[in-house]
């Protein structure tokens, strides 16, 4: 495999940063009640990881090592603003759905991983490669979290009514809780779980084994 | 690491030319995405405007379809309309927290928890081609449970039963308070009456539903919204302030009348 398809397609299933590096789970939770706005998210920060790695690549040699995270955080910081602003004027209703959430892509632990692993020892084509791979595979976990909440949850998906609700006079009576960000941690644990049947390497081994019960003897 | 790249000099360059460049960018980013970006809110908050009197028809454009719509400015402690501010360029979100242009609301009188109340709000008329008063539009908001929700309530020209209800800001439990964006529950609204016979505001959501038997909730109640009580609550007082005494009443009175 070439090195490009490598570092494009390994974050996808093999090299997981939300499910095997558990990284940026916190909008996972938050922004995947629906799957329009899943999907803007998604691009989002795929566009943010990979032209924060694009930029922090090219500049490398040039950051000195003392303040290359402030560096890094001030491109990232930069690209998001960037971002927000074109959603406010392109995309204006799943902007308002998105609220804060573009604003902590900023905070999104895969776009600083990736800049600071990947991007700092790496050409920028490989770089900007390697950010829109890990955020592929970011929006892979997300979607599935999305397809899961919005479909059980509200019984659409898209915004069109499949399941037609009890409120809409249908049958399904929609499960709330997935429509609250505590459930998608137990789709993500099943996510993983489903990915670590298929890949047994990702599978951990355990830090400690527990003795076998030691019986006291009775005073 | 060489020499040159740890010295202060150095650093200082890259860290100015770094934050120069991005400077730059964002600074170009918003000046120049402004203008589409508050055409984007005026469209939408006009949007929900037209929604929240059911006349919004998604296959026109906002523009054409608010031409219909006439802006007045309202004085609510007179209860007039006033010519004091340009509707264009006024906006009652800010005035609400500006201590020259609101005025606080004492906690005895405050039950939609709104805090400060601005004393000059925009309301909408539309009228026929005859020019008289079709339907008037009202702003309203009010703390349910974990947020404000804003929105507005759409009246006849009896200024009495209701046209419509929508709120576009909120941020309650989604599937329970978040119901109030349901148009199954918003459609219940229709056609409800707000003033009851000493012309004291009736209209309020009803825990355990309406019952069909009785005329009152026949005419002034709206069921509740089920696993949802303090979103309700909310619901209910944000219109009993709102169309109440130190909210809309007086205006809808003299406008009735005559008088604004």
């Amino acid at each position: 495999m070439s090195e490009v398809r490598q570092v494009l397609v390994t974050p996808i299933f093999s090299n997981n940063p939300i499910a095997l590096q558990i990284l940026g789970i916190c909008s996972a939770l938050a922004v995947t009640t629906s799957m329009n706005v899943t999907i803007v998210m998604c691009i989002a920060l795929t566009a943010v990881t990979a032209f924060s790695n694009l930029f922090i690549s090219i500049i490398r040699n040039q950051i000195p090592g003392n303040i290359r995270i402030i560096v890094q955080m001030t491109i990232i910081a930069s690209l998001v603003i960037v971002v927000d602003q074109i959603l406010k004027a392109y995309a204006f209703n799943i902007s308002k759905q998105l609220s804060v959430f573009v604003g902590l892509i900023i905070t999104n632990c895969i776009v600083m991983g990736r800049a600071e692993a990947y991007a700092m020892q790496n050409p920028p084509f490989l770089s900007f490669m390697d950010g829109v791979g890990n955020g592929l595979g970011y929006s892979v976990v997300l979607l599935f979290v999305a397809f899961v909440r919005e479909l059980l949850g509200s019984g659409s998906l898209f915004g069109f009514e499949l399941l037609a609700t009890v409120n809409n006079g249908g049958w399904y009576v929609p499960n709330g809780l997935l429509l609250l960000p505590p459930s998608a941690f137990f789709i993500i644990g099943g996510f993983i779980w489903i990915l670590r049947t298929v890949y047994k390497d990702q599978v951990e081994e355990n830090e400690y084994t527990m003795k076998a019960h030691v019986k006291k003897e009775a005073l | 690491m060489s020499s040159k790249k740890d010295s202060i000099r150095y650093i200082f360059t890259v860290a100015f030319l770094v934050c120069l460049v991005c400077a730059v960018v964002v600074s170009t980013a918003a000046v120049v995405l402004r203008p589409i970006q508050q055409e984007n809110r005026q469209a939408d908050l006009r949007k929900n405007i037209l929604a929240a009197a059911g006349l919004w028809d998604p296959s026109k454009t906002v523009a054409e379809q608010f031409e219909q719509v006439e802006t007045r400015l309202v004085n609510l402690n007179t209860g007039t309309f006033s010519d004091e501010f340009d509707t264009e360029t006024y906006d009652p979100r800010s005035a609400a927290r500006d201590p020259a242009l609101s005025e606080s609301v004492s906690a005895e009188h405050d039950i939609a928890s709104i805090k400060r109340r601005e004393t000059y709000t925009e309301v909408y008329l539309i009228n026929n081609d005859a020019g008289d008063l079709q339907t008037i539009i009202l702003p309203i908001r009010g703390y349910g449970l974990w947020s404000t929700l804003w929105g507005f309530i759409a009246l006849e020209d009896d200024m009495d039963t209701i046209k419509g209800l929508g709120f576009y800001e909120h941020a309650e439990t989604p599937g329970l308070g978040g119901e109030v964006d349901n148009p199954a529950w918003k459609a219940q609204f229709v056609g409800k009456e707000v003033y009851g016979e000493e012309n004291n505001v009736q209209l309020a959501l009803k825990k355990g539903g309406v019952n069909p038997e009785l005329e009152s909730d026949r005419r002034y109640k709206v069921d509740a919204l089920s696993g949802a009580t303090l979103t309700s609550n909310g619901v209910s007082n944000l219109i009993q302030y709102w169309l109440g005494e130190r909210g809309f009443k007086p205006f809808l009175q003299n406008l009735k009348a005559g008088e604004a």
